[in-house]
């Protein structure tokens, strides 16, 4: 059998990318590693009725346009907007999040009649950054150094939109995007942790810290998603993330693709300088016209390419690739729901994502310890109770915890993680939660602990990093993966790239599958009448 | 657990609309529980009948509830040279016991909000405006010793508007004869003391009424039992925003978009775009965006003008496109009614320069009428505002008209 594509991992931008194939009559087959699917959309059952969301855990980036193309609400999927949230303070208080807009407002004023209505000039920033970047989600990155055509037109087209903006809304933009979140956020707001709440999107999956240059920007990549046009707004998919990558999968086999689980690549067969297909683990090949690779750009050049293919400068580049670990996990399956002290009774608070780091300088602190190759003392939490809202994942009364946790370095000390390090950051993780909910350690009754250690070996992100590499300005748009690279083509004909290392970057958005999928039917020249443009930014 | 809301500050967020302290009043009133939200609070659309409560601004006497405003108060040594940079009209000409309508720029020139400001004393002024502002305020502080405070849930007001609004106080027992418009006056009221204002929204002899929380509802009960034998009644925004239109007065976020909310750079607009250049003081010494003004002014580089329209027929044209020669598109539809007091179809738009000059203007129309669309391209003339401006609204003394 020699497929048209051979897809290299069933994550989510494997399955987008192979769906629009498939669609197109292409002959697909997705291969994956383990025996489940998903990658980092991922749902599996660890503890007996508890389906947990084991790695991405909120939705609000995956493209609109791609579950209209590929009908996956017909094949299950639905995505339900959340409310709610909290910063809990070490003073026994708390920063509560509301989307209304006069209860958030009044919120704001218990802590700050300042910040309270500073909120306004801040989101129409924020929104004003996001309305530049959306429209480059679906399209190819041109690029700078070519003539062809197309890499003129599509920079004229980027030019055009910078171009469009005055003077003043350059400069914002230049700063925006190199500055860090600390000092962006205290342009507009004076309390502690309003600015605390405000930087989570800005470090999440990335090794730095808030007062690091560059991480405004990440804060963006979290706020151009939406919720049926709320953009900003998150969701849960219901069911768990992997519900994600069960629809697609499905929308895939129901335009005739394949997926292959169970069984991982040996290496990547190349011949004459042509991808022809993957040598897999257990010593069978599977043969195609071209190998779609949703792995990293590390793990797919590094690990599974003979190093004597690629041109040197091109591995160099890639060797280069910032893709630093920085967060862990914890999934915990719970007895009953969580008391926090600082919230009132029957709390929507506890519908959304709660944190309890309530000032830039704690969350720089847990940053330092990253960089002295240890986790953080006091981490970060972004704690999620999706269970709050969706009703599929538990027995009834029963709860799923989810914990995205930072820092974790990727190596402890310079040491691989053990699983003597693994517990410790478990417990720096669940002490922190029974501060601000006593009792709460008893209602456990499991927990899957994930380490960078963990990440890399299951899912098969290098180092442990959620976004395939990290979203600096270095590193986006014609620069993501490596300059010269970022059309998802490699310098080896007929190996393509696929995965959040290419543009436009992490998070479960399926832009990178959708405009790898799209540069490939171009060079087949072979329709797309399925694949919608990114809808209009009005 | 009303207790609990009362006493817990968390919980402000059962209740996200407050209800102002004359809500035990208006929601007695409202007929058809007809309210929406205004700046926070739970406010009353309509009583009941809309045609009957702007009936009442034109004929007899009308009460709105203005609490919802928002309210800031400007104190110390240099209140009247900081209003002088944060406003583009001249405050310190403003005479203690003066109210003035302004606007403030920022430093591009564009409009961030409109409101009326209060000159309560020497070194003590009032703002009321329809958007917060507070960062804005304060930052724009630094360098005079002035003491800002939101004061929003401070205040009661009332706006007591219609021909015989005079009469009405009168009987109540406020002599407000010789107030001019424009003009304020304290009484004592209640144990308290009440604050009485020439000034109102609806372009018609009125007043508005200031006092504390603690006062509102005596104020109420007293000013209904006086205006009785004119037939004072309660209104909702509804009503009041036919008046307004009649009175060709704008809206902050309908017929314009604040600069500082604008997600798109291209919709905020100067005064000049506003037809509010009239207010803009270029001799009063350095304002916050007088620099880009001038060079508007000089340079005539205005984009945009918000005008009057007097459209043919008598179908209304809210959010309508404009239309030059009936096939350039050149303008929008803020506000429209067909006017009751001015028996004119009219509008506020906004229009691109030079067409609010060239005449030959259009307003298309989807009149829908029983599921189906009567689509219309309707001729529109550019008129004077006010659309109604009936001499009473200055008499002084007022009348018992």
């Amino acid at each position: 059998m020699n497929y048209d594509a051979v897809i290299v991992g069933a994550g989510h931008n494997g399955l987008v990318a192979a769906c629009y194939l498939a669609r197109a009559g292409q002959k697909v087959c997705v291969v994956e590693k383990n025996d489940w699917i998903g990658g980092a959309a991922v749902s599996r059952e660890l503890y007996p009725g508890f389906t947990y969301s084991n790695c991405s855990y909120v939705a609000s980036l995956f493209r609109p346009e791609i579950m209209r193309d590929l009908e996956l609400p017909k094949f299950g999927l639905q995505i339900l907007p959340y409310e709610g949230g909290a910063v809990f303070m070490e003073n026994g208080d708390y920063l509560g999040m509301h989307r209304d807009h006069d209860a958030n407002r009044r919120e704001f004023a218990r802590h700050s009649k300042r910040d309270a209505e500073a909120y306004d000039r801040y989101s129409r920033d924020v929104l004003r950054h996001c309305r530049f970047i959306r429209p480059m989600l679906l399209r190819t990155a041109p690029d700078p150094s070519s003539f062809r055509p197309r890499d003129l037109s599509e920079l004229a087209w980027l030019g055009k939109q910078m171009f469009g903006l005055s003077e003043a809304a350059m400069y914002d933009m230049i700063r925006f995007w190199t500055m860090s979140i600390s000092d962006f956020l205290d342009e507009y707001f004076e309390h502690p942790t309003v600015k605390a709440y405000q930087a989570v999107a800005s470090i999440i999956g990335t090794a730095l810290g808030p007062m690091s240059p560059g991480t405004a920007y990440v804060l963006l990549h979290h706020a151009m998603g939406d919720v049926d046009g709320n953009v900003g707004a998150w969701g849960f998919a219901r069911g768990g993330m992997g519900s994600i990558t069960k629809a697609l999968k499905a929308s895939l086999e129901a335009a005739g693709g394949e997926v292959r689980a169970g069984n991982g690549i040996e290496k990547i067969l190349i011949k004459n300088g042509r991808a022809i297909g993957v040598a897999m683990e257990n010593g069978d090949e599977v043969h195609g016209k071209r190998v779609v690779s949703n792995m990293d750009v590390k793990r797919t050049f590094l690990k599974h390419v003979d190093e004597g293919e690629l041109p040197g400068d091109f591995v160099k580049r890639v060797k280069a690739f910032k893709i630093r670990g920085s967060s862990g996990k914890l999934n915990i399956a719970l007895d009953k729901a969580p008391v926090f002290t600082a919230l009132p009774p029957n709390s929507p608070h506890m519908k959304g994502d709660m944190h309890f780091t309530d000032s830039i300088e704690k969350m720089e602190r847990a940053y330092d310890d990253w960089k002295a190759g240890h986790y953080s003392a006091d981490p970060f939490q972004d704690m999620m109770i999706p269970t709050m809202i969706d009703p599929t994942m538990t027995p009834p009364g029963k709860h799923f915890m989810s914990c995205f946790v930072q820092y974790a370095p990727p190596k402890v000390e310079g040491q691989d993680w053990t699983d003597a390090d693994r517990d410790g950051f478990a417990k720096a993780c669940l002490d922190q939660i029974e501060k601000y909910a006593p009792g709460f350690k008893n209602s456990i009754l499991h927990v899957e602990v994930r380490t960078p250690r963990e990440l890399e070996k299951e899912v098969g992100l290098t180092e442990g990093n959620i976004f395939q590499g990290e979203l600096t300005f270095d590193q986006l748009l014609f620069n993501r993966p490596v300059p010269g690279c970022a059309q998802y083509r490699s310098p080896i004909k007929d190996l393509w790239i696929c995965g959040s290392s290419t543009h436009p970057g992490g998070g479960v958005m399926g832009a990178p599958g959708r405009n790898a999928a799209s540069e490939i039917l171009r060079d087949l020249r072979a329709p797309t009448k399925d694949m919608s443009e990114a809808y209009a930014v009005l | 657990m009303n207790v609990m809301r009362n006493s817990d500050p968390r919980l402000h967020y059962l209740t996200p609309l407050k209800q102002t302290p004359f809500h035990p009043r208006t929601a007695a009133e409202n007929r058809l529980n007809d309210w929406g939200p205004w700046a926070g609070y739970t406010t009353a659309l309509s009583f009941g009948d809309t045609a009957m409560e702007h009936s009442a601004i034109r004929n007899g006497a009308s009460v709105y509830d203005l609490c919802p405003m928002v309210k800031y108060r400007v104190t110390g040594r240099d209140a009247a040279a900081y209003l002088d940079r944060l406003t583009v009209r001249n405050a310190s000409k403003l005479s203690v016991g003066g109210v003035h309508y302004t606007i403030w720029c920022d430093d591009a020139g564009k409009v961030i909000d409109d409101g009326t400001l209060f000159r309560l004393g020497q070194t003590d002024y009032r703002i009321c405006c329809q958007e917060r502002h507070l960062p804005w305020l304060l930052d724009s502080a630094i360098g005079f010793e002035v003491y800002i405070r939101e004061e929003t849930e401070d205040v009661a007001a009332l706006s007591l508007q219609g021909p015989c609004a005079w009469s009405v106080l009168n009987a109540a027992g406020f002599d407000v004869a010789d107030l001019k418009p424009f003009r304020m006056r304290s009484f004592p009221f209640d144990g308290g003391e009440l604050m009485i204002s020439r000034t109102g929204f609806t372009g018609d002899l009125g007043y508005e009424l200031w006092t504390t929380p603690a006062h509102a509802i005596a104020l109420w009960d007293h000013l209904f039992a006086a205006g009785a034998p004119w037939g004072i009644r309660p209104i909702g925004t509804h009503a009041l925003d036919i008046a307004r239109i009649e009175a060709g007065f704008i809206i902050t976020n309908m017929d314009f978009i604040p600069v500082d909310q604008a997600v798109r750079e291209d919709r905020a607009r100067s005064p000049f775009e506003l037809g509010l250049e009239w207010m803009v003081d270029f001799d009063k010494g350095h304002f916050t965006g007088r620099r880009a003004l001038l060079k508007e002014k000089v340079n005539k580089s205005s984009k945009w003008a918000l005008v009057g329209l007097d459209i043919d027929g008598n179908v209304s044209v809210e959010g309508s496109i404009i239309y030059h020669n009936g096939k350039t598109e050149v303008g929008t539809v803020t506000a429209a009614c067909w006017s009751p007091s001015a028996k004119r179809n009219v509008a506020l738009a906004q229009i691109r320069r030079p067409y609010h000059e060239t005449g030959n203007l259009f307003v298309e129309v989807y009149a829908l009428r029983e599921l189906q669309y009567a689509k219309l391209m309707l001729p529109a003339r550019m008129c004077e505002r006010p659309f109604f401006a009936p001499p009473r609204r200055r008499a002084t003394p007022p009348g018992p008209f």
